[in-house]
């Protein structure tokens, strides 16, 4: 590092932000991909709903879609959060 | 036999067209007939970057539509006579390629034993980039180092196991290479760039090759002389060495060291 440099300051380093947030991202989109378009849409809805009774997070909806020999099985998954009642509907 | 190479990235000005010339021009030098064709129509541009643009005559859609023979708009290279490229039609009408047309050069091309075909995607995921990809047996994915070109670049992967011929007839899968370009090795090791084994890790797939950022690029397209002719660069030197990793041979990826600054510059910076 340069004299000059001490007056300037320095940019975090962002390159384990940004692998961080790809990482995320290229799995999330790697779940949805083969599937038909409507299922990010349904899950987003899905959340929507179970929002309307219990308090969740956005990532606490998981949907899947598996081709087994001759059909396919769409899972679904909800994390619902420990200890908390639920919120009251409406 | 023809090998179908498909030069990709989805997201667009990360290089692919300067790839797609410097691995034609690199695969030629190994003595491979080559042909490089531009798919990205409306929007030509491989002909200024081979230095062939005032030698168009007759164009990709030109062959397709019957106006002209595959022989007459072939343009053959300069330095190599074993190379020639198929130059991108300037119309705006974008369904002037059909998977039948391209099909039907592709096919010609084979006959006239040709070794190798390098297709230069167009960017985005629409008709032009689909064709471009549908008949490939290999594909050279280029990514930068950076958050929305390695996302694109996932998502061409996908596009590539499922949306081309070899995945629609079930056939072996293409040959995926990741090439990574526009590397900063001094910005890597600052952590404000994604590390080679970054992209290597989120992607799920090894690189075949990593281009350095490098002023010659530039200085290359504007002579339009591709960058793996020129000895002096670094980034020409990356670039043959991908094509020879290309053609099987085991080579150690170079320049991912940061190249340190002289005394001067520490005390100075700059």
């Amino acid at each position: 590092m340069g004299i000059l440099d001490f007056l300037k300051r320095k940019p975090e380093p962002s390159a384990g932000v940004a692998k961080e947030r790809l990482r995320i991202i290229v799995a999330q989109e790697r779940s949805t991909r083969g599937g038909p378009d409507y299922l990010p849409l349904l899950r987003n809805e899905l959340l929507e709903v179970i929002r309307k009774y219990v308090n969740v997070d956005v990532d606490a909806v998981n949907i899947s879609l598996d081709r087994d020999s001759g059909h396919e099985v769409l899972e679904l998954s909800v994390a619902l959060p420990d200890g908390k009642p639920a919120a009251s509907a409406g | 036999m023809t090998e179908i190479i498909v030069v990709t990235s989805g997201k667009g000005g990360v290089g692919k067209t300067t790839t797609s010339a410097s691995l034609a021009t690199g695969l030629a030098m190994q003595g491979k007939k080559v042909a490089v064709i531009d798919f990205d129509v409306g929007l030509r541009n491989l002909d200024l970057i081979m230095g062939c643009e005032r030698r168009v005559v007759y164009d990709f859609v030109n062959v397709v539509h019957g106006e002209a023979t595959l022989k007459q708009a072939l343009i053959k290279d300069k330095r190599h006579e074993n190379l020639f490229v198929l130059a991108a039609s300037q119309t705006r009408d974008k369904d002037a390629l059909t998977q039948e047309g391209v099909e039907k050069v592709l096919d010609e091309l084979t006959k006239e034993n040709f070794d190798f075909v390098v297709c230069d995607s167009p960017a985005g995921i629409e008709k032009g980039a689909h064709l471009a990809m549908y008949f490939a047996d290999h594909a050279v994915v280029v990514v930068n180092p950076e958050v929305s070109s390695v996302r694109d670049s996932d998502r061409i992967l996908g596009l590539l196991a499922s949306k081309t011929r070899r995945a629609e007839k079930g056939e072996s899968p293409i040959k995926q290479h990741l090439l990574l370009t526009r590397y900063n090795p001094n910005r890597v090791e600052a952590g404000e760039m994604l590390s080679v084994k970054d992209v290597e890790e989120i992607l799920g797939i090894s690189v075949v090759g990593v281009i350095p950022e490098s002023e010659n690029v530039l200085a290359a397209s504007n002579a339009g002389v591709p960058v793996i002719l020129d000895d002096n660069s670094n980034a020409g030197a990356a670039y043959k060495d991908t094509v020879a990793r290309i053609l099987g041979e085991e080579r150690p990826l170079r320049f991912l060291e940061p190249v340190k600054k002289g005394f001067l510059k520490r005390v100075f910076g700059g």
